[in-house]
């Protein structure tokens, strides 16, 4: 039995394109959930991180809130916040929003840290605002590093969104955890491969996008 | 340039799948393996020592240890290994010796030895069972099943059932609009859905698949209205807790669960049978509801301690 | 509370089993991915798609991945090896590209200057870039760990005990407190590893101010 061929097959067979259980509608769902949660994560963590980064405030403790935030079980923080609200939309947005926050916080302090002094001295000189510094020399130019910080929490959301079938939702994860639970193996690996390629079509985007944005500076 | 960036990386994983995807077969390793503990230190009656498995969830683990305490009391050495999540993974680990004894429900172990079986009485599911075993897994065998079952059944809210007038699976026919939650293989299987259109005439349920077994998010979902039936299994304490409603099967959709013992042959001997067909003998479905009730009550006890009350009560350790 | 105080002897043996399920994982992580992480630095065309290949295998989604290994390794169904390589395959995975911008970060004047004194490549990677990559490298392997230790917590489901045990069995029970003494003992378990690697990372690079180890 070869279980890749089987997944290929699987992929190629033209029912599974189809309907509510089709890739389609799951692509749609998973890509849904992953952009919920990357959005209210970036809410949370890009002020907070261009805040620390701007003013050099509470780094220390901006560092080792993130290494205890990635140190977070994604599967006990699910089982616990279900317990709480039961099923839903809930408990895998908790999970994954806590995932995200790491990456895009990091990205942002270590933007703006990344941003040479002398840049900003100058820009007070000449008689800009706080403001004014921070959103039109701090950020174009910590922009590159702050994007990989996305890039990085959007991957990882991407390969765990997998979780929200769990609790009874939709996604890509759906393939998996009916897979596994009637053993289907093909669908198994039918499921993975579209969770790969999803990740490496948006990571391809943004190495473009990172590229045009260097060769802009 | 940007080609390459993508298409490479394309490549390679295609590669290291397909490759890996080669690897040997799983059979292959059946017998090989003698992982399970020191087969030099064999007890007293020159038998192997027994390592018995368990599922991860509490009732799983209190049987494992009721078996494990129980060949202990009788002088046979055994040792256990509870809280394997997946079932390819124990009934895997029981092919390679890696655990020689599991306490199995006769009805799931069916269906996943042979995915189209059919049977649903107790008596038919065993019949199935020992002739799939005997075809399919000659190095396994179950001993005589205990009376005790923990078999899916289909639960609505008291409220529920008075609004609608449910008190069987026939009732919901035509009641419009229904949703069912239950772990995602009910989708398939032939006591599910399907089933439930094929014996009852019931269509155009809304599925919601929870991957907990009937636990609490389950419940949660059935109490707070998400859904109108859950499937629950019946041995667990929530149903009588939350006064849910039990719908009857008449026309037999839900197969059989009857606990049985599912050993190794080359670790069983009679000694051995003695030991589990008097455990068999005492369990019952109401003694399963009353451990896991003990086992989920404020107390939250170990497995093992729930096992050895029991074993002590019931005079067997 | 007094859960805990019963359970504690337990919980101790799941979190022993928890800490070498991370430790080797992240270490035989290191050792595999600095040197493909040379490489991509080194190799400028086939770099970055090296690289590439690694965050996504990072995005291979792990439970099929676990349930699989055993058939694919021939190893049998409960060995912790499952677990170990299927984390250490994650581990070199994300610690890739933090080795690649670690050598990245070693100035090209440095590496002349050593070619100009007469060492050899080999010496030169080794005498040269890898103690100065050493600070980037420490600051990937500690993301790895803390992360690696999250993730160990799914493998119960291939019936080896850790951490993630308490997840499970507090789940089925109702039972919020063993779930929040599980992920209290998991955070733990991963900030009193970081400092470990913290500590390593000064005793191996004693050049570095206090506050460049970061």
């Amino acid at each position: 039995m070869n279980a890749f061929s089987g997944g290929l097959d699987w992929l190629a067979t033209s029912a599974h394109w189809h309907g509510d259980d089709g890739f389609p509608h799951r692509i749609v769902q998973h890509l849904g959930y992953t952009a919920l949660t990357v959005a209210i994560a970036s809410a949370i963590a890009l002020p907070l991180g261009l805040w620390i980064g701007h003013t050099g405030r509470l780094r220390g403790l901006a560092i080792a809130v993130t290494g205890a935030l990635r140190a977070l079980p994604t599967l006990g923080l699910l089982t616990l916040v279900v317990i709480w609200r039961g099923i839903g939309l809930t408990p895998p947005t908790v999970a994954l929003v806590v995932l995200a926050i790491p990456p895009l916080l990091a990205g942002a302090y270590a933007g703006l840290e990344s941003v040479d002094r002398a840049t900003t001295d100058a820009a007070r000189a000449i008689g800009m605002t706080e403001w004014q510094v921070l959103g039109r020399v701090e950020v174009p130019l910590a922009l590159p590093l702050i994007l990989g910080g996305v890039r990085a929490a959007v991957l990882q959301v991407i390969a765990t969104a997998t979780i929200a079938a769990y609790p009874g939702l939709g996604g890509l994860g759906r393939f998996i955890i009916d897979g596994l639970a009637v053993r289907d193996y093909p669908q198994m690996v039918a499921g993975s491969l579209v969770i790969v390629a999803l990740a490496l079509i948006l990571d391809g985007l943004f190495a473009v996008t990172q590229r045009a944005l260097y060769r802009h500076q | 340039m940007k080609i390459t960036r993508l298409a490479l990386p394309a490549l390679a994983a295609t590669a290291l799948l397909s490759l890996a995807a080669c690897g040997s077969d799983p059979t292959n390793t059946a017998g090989t393996n003698t992982s399970s503990g020191d087969s030099t230190t064999a007890s007293a009656n020159g038998a192997k020592p027994i390592v018995v498995g368990s599922a991860s969830f509490g009732e799983s683990e209190i049987l494992a240890e009721i078996y494990a305490q129980a060949l202990k009391a009788k002088g046979i050495d055994a040792s256990t290994h509870l809280d394997i999540g997946a079932r390819e993974a124990y009934i895997g680990a029981l092919k390679d010796g890696s655990i020689s004894l599991f306490p199995e429900y006769s009805g799931n172990l069916l269906t996943f030895l042979d995915p189209s079986a059919s049977a649903t009485a107790p008596d038919d599911v065993t019949a199935a069972l020992t002739s799939t075993l005997a075809s399919k897994e000659p190095d396994l065998k179950v001993l005589t099943p205990s009376a005790a079952e923990d078999k899916d059944s289909l639960n609505v809210t008291a409220d529920f059932a008075a609004k609608n007038n449910v008190h069987s699976i026939a009732d919901l026919k035509g009641i419009d609009g229904l949703s069912l939650a239950a772990n995602p293989e009910f989708k398939t299987r032939a006591y599910g859905l399907p089933g439930m259109e094929k014996l009852y005439g019931i269509t155009g349920v809304k599925f919601t698949p929870i991957n907990d077994g009937g636990g609490p998010a389950t419940l949660k979902a059935l109490t707070s209205g998400k859904v109108d039936v859950a499937d629950i299994y019946s041995t667990t304490p929530s149903i009588t807790e939350n006064k849910l409603v039990t719908l009857e099967d008449p026309q037999h959709l839900i197969a059989a669960q009857n606990v049985v013992p599912l050993i190794r042959s080359d670790h069983d001997n009679a000694d051995v049978d003695a030991v589990l067909n008097a455990v068999s003998a005492k369990l019952s479905t109401q003694a399963l509801l009353e451990l896991n009730t003990t086992f989920n009550g404020s107390d939250k006890p170990k497995a093992a301690d729930v096992a050895a009350d029991w074993l002590k009560a019931n005079g067997l350790a | 509370m007094r859960w805990f105080l019963d359970n504690w002897t337990d919980i101790r043996g799941l979190a022993w089993r928890h800490l070498w399920l991370s430790i080797v994982p992240v270490v035989l992580g290191f050792v595999l991915a600095v040197p493909i992480g040379y490489v991509a630095h080194r190799w400028r065309l086939g770099g970055s798609a090296l690289v590439s290949i690694a965050s996504v295998v990072y995005t291979i989604p792990s439970l099929p991945l676990l349930v699989i290994l055993p058939s694919l390794l021939g190893t049998t169904f409960l060995d912790p090896t499952n677990v170990i390589v299927v984390l250490t395959i994650y581990a070199v995975a994300v610690m890739v590209r933090s080795a690649a911008d670690g050598f990245g970060s070693v100035s090209e004047a440095v590496v002349d200057a050593a070619r100009a004194s007469g060492y050899s490549a080999w010496q030169r990677a080794v005498q040269v870039e890898l103690p100065l990559a050493g600070p980037v490298l420490l600051a990937g392997v500690r993301v790895v760990s803390v992360s690696t230790v999250s993730l160990a917590t799914i493998s119960p489901l291939i019936g080896v005990s850790n951490l993630g045990s308490l997840f499970t069995d507090g789940f089925q029970r109702s039972f919020a407190t063993e779930i929040v003494i599980g992920i209290v003992c998991v955070v733990v378990l991963a900030l009193l590893l970081d400092l470990l690697w913290v500590l390593l990372g000064r005793v191996a690079m004693p050049w570095l101010s206090v506050r460049g180890a970061r």
